[in-house]
């Protein structure tokens, strides 16, 4: 029997974990896919919202603002790429600055510091690039971005170092009420648990309905971006979005910790929860309404396009709760932006939510920090020699892109709930996240993932599955043929 | 300064080590090759078809076979290498850092650089290629290391996209090694790699080439299922109800090789919008005195052949370039003339881009690429508007690279011209 199960390793269900982590609880994560940050946490603006967006006295405001105010500490905690670059929202014709100044107001009522209406030429000064047809913009201070992999990635390693179990590759298949707590059965096994922490994404509304008469819908509303080369990196410093319409909040450009720019995203409602297919409509789109905001974007300079899915409630709001009719079954549904930046905060109501209810007691050994991979480029000279005198692997550069060593690497699949796939090493090194998108240095990467697992190259993935990269030596169907 | 060396050469495929074979037999002291992969040869390694050498050493050789010719002569002369070397930064004043397993991290003070990184292919990503993103899609290149060097089989039912030569060689090495190869499809309304290849690897194999079609949609979330390619119209845009869908589970990507020059950019040396390499000089010396380039590196070539005789005057004038570097500056006595080669009318580009008669040898091979096809047309080379060269060609193509040579005394005879001009002319 588990104390605390939750479905979804995402950025929200790591954080819950984490939490949770401080105390004398068994805890388990069911996740479908093969390793944290899967689904919705995956693809997105990796932006961390100053907090003005939302409506005053939303549960969405109060943990934007709050998250946003963790996020620089927990970053240093857990040792995860956080710049707190400032953003800009864009206003484009006189008459709609009177909207701009309502989005300040909230801001202020969500108790957003430093907000500021800049003018036109205000605005440029500061980012040279914004387009002449600025009129004025406001100025966040508190706008930042985040490595949406690094936080997940984060909050787990420490989660698992602390005792939380994962289950990867394990869709939960149904939710049971027993007569005390939850039996979760599952393509693999059936776990039985006190709580349920509900951190599916776009599937929150399915599990939610199986414990609640009071039917929740979340749609997926997917977003494509465009990623463009890290020597694009300084086009932009600051997270510009423009004015929000109908559909959340347009289109953004934004630098990205790892000195990318990235441009998108369209917001197009779905009913596919798995369909993060980018289209061509979509990407001309984010071409088009990014050409409002910047003059000379170098969309030439695009290393590779993608979309992610938000995970969109009907009220446009989080819910963050124990469901009435399911003690301890706590929803955290409705997780679309602010979501990532929301993270840290959520964790907290989450950790608030369950300890109430389970009144366990803290932990004498929980281990607060976490070291990310070490990146052997950002060491002093001599220090960087002798990490490579005693470990040659950080001496061999195997992703030319972005200078990632074999040391890296095998540190990636070694550590607490190590990469097993392509995508894995990648999220946690950035190997084959450059301009060549892995051209060079994946046959050497499924190389190194093939001794360390000690399992044969045909069972190396892209990102688990039937996500297989190699089908089959040389010639093999001839022979069957003999 | 850890090492010191008169010529480091970056890159030991076949720029590097014509390029180093050369600057040897000019006569430079201390020569240093770093070579990131694990051995001499570039990417010739992984290039076993035939065809190669045809031109140097006039016999048909594998990409191996062609790469040993040149590792020899570098055996032979004990030139220096090192191998899985990354070479991480070239600063201004040709200090070189580069890392390896050995070592660490070091530093080396050039008197002279040779740049010869080569190219890397296209990805998906800067096509914008709408669809899921499973695995099975594989630059040509990637497929072909994984084929050829480690014996794997990425896919067994194949759509090509991009009628590049590796594409090409590509489709006949995956029908040869059990995979059915379905279609080629082709953005351009003609093909970007040599004719022989078409034949050999295609027409041979029943393999269809479709001209002017793109792919439209990628589907298979986890793997690659299929793919959808329509036609499209002048200006690249698929035609809607040209769509065709291929069930497959693997998609190659031979859409394009660009220089591969993130190194030279971050030394300051100039490059080219239309290659996306170095400016050079007719001694292929680029923006920084010193620091040469040559081979894929300066521009993407089409034969092998002519990448060697392109790195051998690289090499030789970085040799010479070092010989000089201690000597007192002979101010005054250097003729500073300078002429611009100007690419016109059909021409994209030329290497060199411009032209020092005082430096010049008594003939100056001066490359180039056309941007459409041509037929029966004439390649011409103005000096100002005097024409000093008019070649009749039956057939001029993007994916072949063409040569006129340029002699010392036409170019001083009459006075020293303001430009040299190459186009492309009907009569």
């Amino acid at each position: 029997m588990y104390d605390v199960l939750i479905i979804g390793a995402g950025v929200s269900g790591c954080a819950a974990a984490r939490e949770l982590s401080r105390y004398k609880l068994k805890i388990g994560v069911l996740e479908k896919g093969e390793d944290v940050c899967s689904g919705t946490s995956k693809a997105n603006s990796g932006i961390v919202h100053a907090g003005f967006d939302a409506r005053p006295g939303s549960l969405m405001a109060r943990l934007n603002v709050e998250g946003n105010a963790l996020m620089e500490e927990l970053s240093q905690t857990l040792d995860f790429p956080f710049r707190r670059n400032g953003s800009l929202v864009l206003c484009f014709e006189k008459e709609n600055e009177g909207v701009l100044e309502k989005l300040r107001a909230q801001g202020e009522a969500n108790r957003v510091p430093g907000l500021r209406i800049l003018s036109g030429d205000e605005a440029r000064a500061m980012e040279p690039h914004l387009s002449r047809e600025v009129t004025a913009a406001l100025y966040a201070p508190t706008g930042g971005i985040v490595c949406p992999f690094g936080i997940t990635i984060a909050l787990a390693e420490n989660a698992c170092t602390n005792g939380v179990e994962f289950f990867f590759n394990t869709e939960v298949k149904k939710v049971e009420k027993m007569k005390e707590g939850y039996r979760l059965v599952t393509d693999k096994e059936t776990y039985e648990t006190r709580c349920v922490i509900n951190a599916a994404g776009v599937y929150a509304d399915v599990f939610h309905n199986m414990v609640s008469e009071k039917k929740l819908h979340i749609t997926p509303r997917k977003g494509e971006y465009y990623l463009l080369d890290r020597s694009t990196g300084d086009f932009v410093d600051k997270t510009i979005f423009q004015l929000p319409g109908k559909f959340g909040k347009g289109v953004l450009v934004t630098p990205t910790v790892h000195g990318n720019i990235l441009v998108g995203p369209t917001a197009t409602d779905i009913s596919d929860k798995e369909g993060t297919n980018t289209t061509r409509q979509g990407l001309e789109e984010v071409a088009v309404k990014a050409a409002r905001s910047v003059d000379g974007l170098p969309l030439r300079q695009v290393i590779t396009s993608f979309a992610g899915l938000r995970a969109h409630e009907d009220g446009s709001e989080f819910i963050v709760e124990e469901v009435s009719e399911a003690p301890g079954f706590f929803d955290c549904a409705g997780m679309e932006s602010p979501g990532l930046s929301s993270a840290p905060a959520v964790g907290k109501l989450l950790e608030k939510l369950v300890t109430e209810k389970l009144h366990p007691e803290k932990k004498e050994t929980f281990v607060e920090t976490r070291k990310d991979v070490v990146n052997p480029f950002l060491l002093p000279d001599d220090e960087r020699n002798e990490l490579i005198r005693r470990h040659p692997e950080y001496g061999n550069v195997i992703c030319r892109c972005e200078t990632v060593t074999e040391g890296q690497i095998i540190d990636a699949i070694r550590r607490p709930l190590g990469a097993r796939s392509l995508d894995g090493v990648k999220r946690r090194t950035r190997a084959g996240m450059g301009r060549c998108q892995a051209g060079f240095c994946s046959p050497k990467t499924m190389e190194i993932l093939a001794r360390e697992w000690k399992v044969p190259m045909d069972q190396i993935t892209k990102c688990g599955g039937n996500s297989r990269l190699i089908l089959g030596v040389n010639k093999d169907r001839l022979h069957e043929e003999d | 300064m850890e090492k010191y060396a008169d010529v480091v050469i970056i890159g030991g495929g076949p720029a590097g080590l014509a390029a180093a074979v050369a600057a040897h037999d000019a006569g430079a002291g201390e020569i240093l090759i770093l070579e990131r992969d694990r051995e001499l040869g570039g990417i010739l390694n992984q290039c076993i078809h035939n065809g190669f050498g045809l031109h140097t050493f006039k016999e048909e050789l594998t990409g191996p076979e062609y790469a040993d010719r040149f590792i020899r002569q570098v055996r032979q002369r004990e030139i220096p290498y090192l191998l899985n070397t990354m070479v991480l930064d070239i600063s201004r004043d040709k200090v070189v850092t580069a890392m390896n397993r050995q070592e660490g991290m070091f530093r080396v003070q050039a008197k002279a650089v040779v740049l010869a990184m080569g190219c890397r292919e296209r990805s998906r990503g800067a096509l914008n290629i709408p669809g899921y993103r499973p695995a099975g899609i594989f630059s040509a290149g990637t497929a072909q290391r994984l084929v050829n060097m480690e014996g794997y089989l990425p896919g067994r039912e194949v759509v090509i996209l991009g009628s590049g030569d590796i594409g090409l060689i590509m489709a006949r090495r995956m029908t040869l090694e059990g995979a059915k190869v379905k279609v080629v499809a082709e953005l351009m309304p003609y093909s970007g790699g040599l004719k022989r290849n078409i034949v050999q690897c295609l027409d041979d194999f029943g393999i269809p080439l479709k001209l002017s079609h793109t792919v439209v949609d990628i589907q298979g979330k986890e793997r690659v299922e299929g793919v959808t390619i329509a036609q499209v119209d002048e200006q690249k845009k698929p035609i809607p109800g040209t769509e065709e869908s291929y069930s497959c589970d693997t998609l190659l990507l031979s859409v394009g090789l660009l220089p591969e020059n993130e190194l030279s950019r971050s030394a300051g040396v100039s490059l080219s919008s239309v290659t996306g390499g170095p400016v050079v000089n007719e001694s292929l010396e680029t923006s920084i005195p010193g620091v040469f380039a040559c081979g894929n590196v300066l521009h993407v070539h089409d034969l092998v052949d002519f990448v060697s005789q392109e790195a051998a005057l690289a090499g030789n004038y970085a040799a010479n370039y070092a010989a000089a570097y201690a000597k007192t500056e002979k101010s005054g006595e250097a003729d500073r003339t300078v002429i611009p080669v100007c690419a016109e009318s059909g021409v994209r580009y030329t290497v060199p881009s411009f032209i020092r008669p005082g430096h010049m040898e008594e003939e100056l091979p001066v490359r180039f690429r056309v941007g459409a096809v041509y037929q029966n047309c004439y390649i011409s080379v103005y000096l100002d508007e005097q024409r000093i060269l008019h070649r009749k060609c039956r057939i001029l193509a993007p994916g072949e690279m063409e040569t006129v040579i340029l002699k010392k005394e036409q170019l001083t005879a009459g006075g020293v011209p303001s430009k040299i001009t190459v186009r492309i002319e009907q009569e």
